[in-house]
């Protein structure tokens, strides 16, 4: 049978199948060039899953709902998303694992937003499908060199901050809304003098009425500098640039920068293309860029409907931050410990092998993009500094708010507690201790020594978030799974 | 004042046993080990004087516990601080540094302010003793 | 029992202290076994190995006990021709050392003049320490260590090292246990001018040449350990190869043999291959003895005597000319 003779049914006007538009190639072989994303489906009822796959793949690439003769005027095989491979999701017979891949040049190089409009664009709300996750994606070295990536990096941060060979310590500002700008400066001197390496704006902390964004800067620098000359120590403060416009974070950014503050932040909500700008804007002033990734939780946390953080985690390090909230583990906002190391690896390794365990379905080669540090911030406090350290390593931001400001002595004395706690369980690792056993001994020990400490331990004592996870890996040992 | 730059600032001075540990671990993970001593401990000095180069190639603390004496006796009232060199890629940078001797004495910094336009505040962070010629400081 | 009885009995215990220790060691005697079974002969230096081993494990008890107070000097000096198995003394050596607990990781770090000796001035202090540093630990042996001394040459930075080596065989005597090696009567000379160094060694040992009978031993052993064996035309006229050889200048003992053996597996892939054909087991492990009898030990026109250049070897000790 000819090519021809083969298409002419194709394009014959009216509504076909997605499958037999081409949408649905089981026998294809994924290029080292492509693009590969593993959807989460669950068709509508009596909706096959392939069907849905194809559906899922045309609607996020060339396809609308019915043939277009205009199709025939492009290489359209080629720009045609294909969905190869559909897999039951283990335990949930209403799901399934979509495997579709998209050929690079369907991508603006650099560009998360055009990415993002095509695999995230209209797909989601599409009919045909009851709901839909985006869990994984594997991203070509190829487009991956096509982005800077974190403006600063673990490595650079570290040795412009000379800091070594321990996790560094953070705390948010409390409360979060309604302190003067003195008052804010306030807390956030007493908490770098008393031992941190940075205090952060919250990420609703932009210039309103009680503190407009000068005063906020002016007064975190006067407590950033009066700290690093009690200590000898550089310190930081993220100064929150979030506005309601790029002229207006650009303005904060650039007072930031002629302050000397080393690190600004932003939240996730700006935008993927207001990321990549402050990115490039913080690779050209030798800042370092935190990102709060406010927002995620409206499509990240359940497991049947939205977008995985680990591939929200991925494009921030497409996009190139420094700093992202990734989670604790023990604290207490949402994360499975196997998660959340997958996103961990994803943001600090320079290649993550697959590993369903931790919820990553691909191979994936960084290309030598920086990485990122990733924050452990909420509901976290000194007495679980051996489960902190054990389960994030050294490469991480610990950021105790409470478990430094509601510190019964003070704010100072709070984060000299969490620092002595954590010097004392870095040095008993390297000595060779166990710490996820000795741990509570270890902090004992310090504690003797150190009253803040003991007061920190003792107020704390109980204080455990345990909730059951509700984004948790779906996999079971034996099946093989591979794109 | 009490300079908290390093690691284990805030933990009681390390013992030698204490520091001999820390050496093994860097050992252990194949790192180059280097004695470095400063007068000047402003938090930007990044460059202290280097006690010899990096150790390469040790299998054992001894060599480098014998450089920090060595350095102590030599420099009894400066800051020395120990540092580990990670060569594998991706890193390439120092994974650990820690003090292992101090002044008697730290007087600390000032902290100058320079008015500027809009409220604005140019800070410079000066250590008292880099008013005192090199090698006179403490 | 009485409250005096008690008493006495306690004196009697103060008077006479009765505390027991083992001298057993597995590791010691695995070693001692192992030094045995790889190298042939050298009964004297066997001995005298057992000797130091047993000395240091009973210095490791009285100190246990309480008994003694100063470490040993532990450092000491090989002297014997090449190829007779000073290197691999040492290694053992550091391993005994390792397994008495008297050095940490017992790593041997091998060096000549080369390493420690600096071109320029100022160069040699650092490189000097920069190997006993690398040293600590373990053992430092220092292969024809009289290299170090030149007294032709005044300016030598040779004298710098000794004294950097010296300060550390004295002051770091917990952490380094360093071991000389070379010619004999070099290492006497080198002594001679050096008596600081001569007094800081506890130990001296000599290792006698090999006989011929050892030296055909020693080719079973290695040809075994290689997978290979000698036909008896082969073995004879290895005998007959042997005693030619002894009589040649630069002959190395072990190391001659060794290198002889290397030229003859040469020889007989060679044979192999242009005979053609199929192979059994039997053809692939046997050394015959033309493979033997083709060296130039047997030749007319041998240039026995110089190295490969036809120039006498600058050291005598390395190059191996019979081919």
């Amino acid at each position: 049978m000819s090519r021809q003779q083969d298409q002419e049914p194709r394009y014959t006007p009216g509504v076909i199948p997605y499958k037999q538009m081409g949408y649905w190639n089981p026998d294809y072989e994924v290029k080292d060039t492509d693009v590969v994303a593993v959807f989460r489906i669950t068709p509508q009822r009596g909706v096959d899953p392939e069907e849905a796959a194809a559906a899922v793949a045309g609607e996020s690439s060339t396809a609308t709902w019915t043939v277009v003769w205009t199709d025939r005027l492009t290489n359209c095989e080629l720009y045609r998303a294909k969905a190869f491979r559909v897999d039951p999701v283990p335990g949930n017979p209403e799901q399934h694992f979509a495997y579709i891949a998209y050929d690079l040049e369907l991508f603006e190089p650099g560009s998360i937003a055009n990415l993002t409009a095509s695999i995230i664009g209209n797909v989601f709300g599409f009919k045909a499908v009851k709901a839909l996750r985006l869990e994984d994606m594997h991203l070509p070295v190829a487009y991956l060199k096509t982005f800077s990536g974190p403006p600063t990096g673990i490595v650079v941060e570290r040795e412009r901050l000379d800091k070594f060979g321990r996790p560094l310590l953070g705390a948010t500002t409390k409360p979060k809304l309604g302190l003067s700008g003195r008052n804010y400066g306030r807390v956030v001197y007493e908490a770098l003098r008393g031992g941190l390496d940075f205090v952060k704006d919250d990420e609703n902390i932009n210039s309103q009425s009680f503190m407009h964004w000068r005063d906020r800067f002016l007064y975190c620098m006067e407590a950033v500098n009066r700290a690093s000359a009690a200590t000898g120590e550089v310190k930081g403060h993220y100064l929150n640039v979030t506005a309601g416009t790029m002229e207006q974070m650009y303005e904060r950014a650039e007072f930031a920068r002629e302050l000397g503050s080393v690190i600004v932040m932003i939240d996730l909500v700006i935008g993927y293309t207001a990321i990549q700008s402050m990115a490039n804007w913080c690779r050209k002033n030798d800042m370092i860029l935190h990102l709060h990734r406010a927002g995620h939780g409206t499509y990240t946390r359940q497991k049947n409907h939205g977008v995985a953080f680990r591939v929200i985690a991925k494009w921030m390090r497409m996009a190139g931050v420094d700093h992202i909230h990734a989670g604790t583990v023990v604290g207490k906002l949402e994360g499975d410990p196997h998660m959340v190391k997958g996103i961990y690896d994803t943001c600090r390794e320079p290649y993550t092998p697959r590993n369903l365990g931790t919820g990553l379905f691909f191979d994936q080669d960084w290309a030598a993009l920086g990485k990122i540090m990733p924050v452990a911030s909420g509901g976290i406090h000194a007495g679980q500094m051996h489960q902190l350290l054990t389960y994030l390593g050294e490469d991480v931001v610990l950021q105790f708010g409470g478990g430094t400001i509601g510190h019964p002595q003070g704010i100072a004395a709070g984060a000299q507690a969490n620092r002595v706690a954590l010097e004392a369980m870095v040095l008993a690792r390297n000595e060779g201790r166990d710490i996820w056993h000795e741990g509570p001994t270890i902090l004992n020990e310090a504690a003797r020594w150190c009253t803040p400490l003991r007061q920190a331990l003792e107020v704390w004592k109980d204080i455990t978030f345990n909730y059951a996870s509700t984004d948790t890996p779906d996999f079971v040992v034996q099946e093989s799974v591979s794109a | 004042m009490h300079i908290t730059q390093g690691q284990f600032s805030f933990l009681p001075p390390l013992t030698d046993e204490q520091i001999k540990a820390q050496v093994i671990w860097a050992l252990d993970h194949g790192w180059a080990i280097s004695v470095e001593y400063t007068d000047d401990p402003h938090p930007r000095n990044t460059y202290w004087e280097m006690y010899g180069h990096p150790m390469f190639d040790l299998r054992d603390p001894a060599g480098v516990m014998k450089e920090i004496s060595e350095c102590r006796r030599t420099f009894p009232n400066r800051y020395i601080r120990v540092m580990a060199f990670d060569s594998s890629k991706g890193w390439e940078t120092p994974r650990m540094s820690f003090i292992v001797n101090r002044p008697e004495h730290e007087p600390g910094f000032h902290l100058e302010r320079q008015e500027m336009q809009g409220r604005a505040i140019r800070y410079t962070v000066r250590p008292y003793v880099t008013e005192r010629p090199e090698g006179k400081r403490y | 029992m009485s409250t005096a009885q008690s008493h006495a009995d306690q004196e009697r215990t103060d008077a006479r202290d009765e505390r027991r220790i083992t001298l057993e060691n597995d590791g010691v005697r695995q070693i001692l076994e192992k030094v045995n079974r790889e190298l042939v002969g050298l009964a004297p230096v066997k001995a005298r190995i057992g000797q130091i081993a047993a000395l240091l494990m009973v210095e490791r008890a009285r100190h246990e006990l309480g008994l003694t107070t100063e470490p040993p000097t532990l450092h000491m000096c090989f002297t014997g021709n090449p190829g007779t198995g000073k290197t691999t003394m040492a290694l053992r050596m550091a391993e005994i050392l390792h397994e008495v607990g008297y050095v940490r990781s017992g790593h041997v770090i091998s060096v000549t003049r080369d390493d420690l000796v600096g071109q320029y001035i100022g160069h040699t202090a650092p490189k000097t320490k920069e190997v006993i540093k690398r040293a600590m630990g373990g053992v430092l042996f220092i292969d024809e260590a009289y290299y170090l001394y030149r007294p032709e040459n005044e300016r030598d930075y040779g004298q710098e090292a000794i004294e950097i080596l010296l300060q550390a065989m004295e002051n770091d005597r917990d952490d380094l246990v360093v071991i000389l090696a070379g010619y004999k009567d070099r290492m006497d000379r080198f002594f001679q001018s050096n008596p600081g160094l001569h007094s800081r060694i506890a130990h001296h040992i000599a290792f006698p040449d090999y006989s011929a009978d050892e030296l055909r031993t020693v080719a079973d052993l290695l040809l075994e350990e290689q997978g290979y064996h000698f036909t008896d035309d082969a073995r004879k006229a290895f005998a007959d190869y042997l005693q030619r050889r002894m009589q040649q200048p630069h002959f190395s003992n072990a190391r001659s043999v060794r290198n002889a053996l290397d030229r003859f597996r040469l020889r007989q892939a060679l044979r192999l291959t242009q005979q053609g054909g199929s192979l059994g087991v039997e053809d692939l492990t046997s050394i015959d003895a033309q493979e033997v009898l083709a060296s130039s030990v047997f030749g007319e026109n041998t240039d026995s005597g110089t190295g490969p250049s036809g120039q006498p070897s600058p050291q005598g000790s390395t190059t191996d000319p019979a081919s």
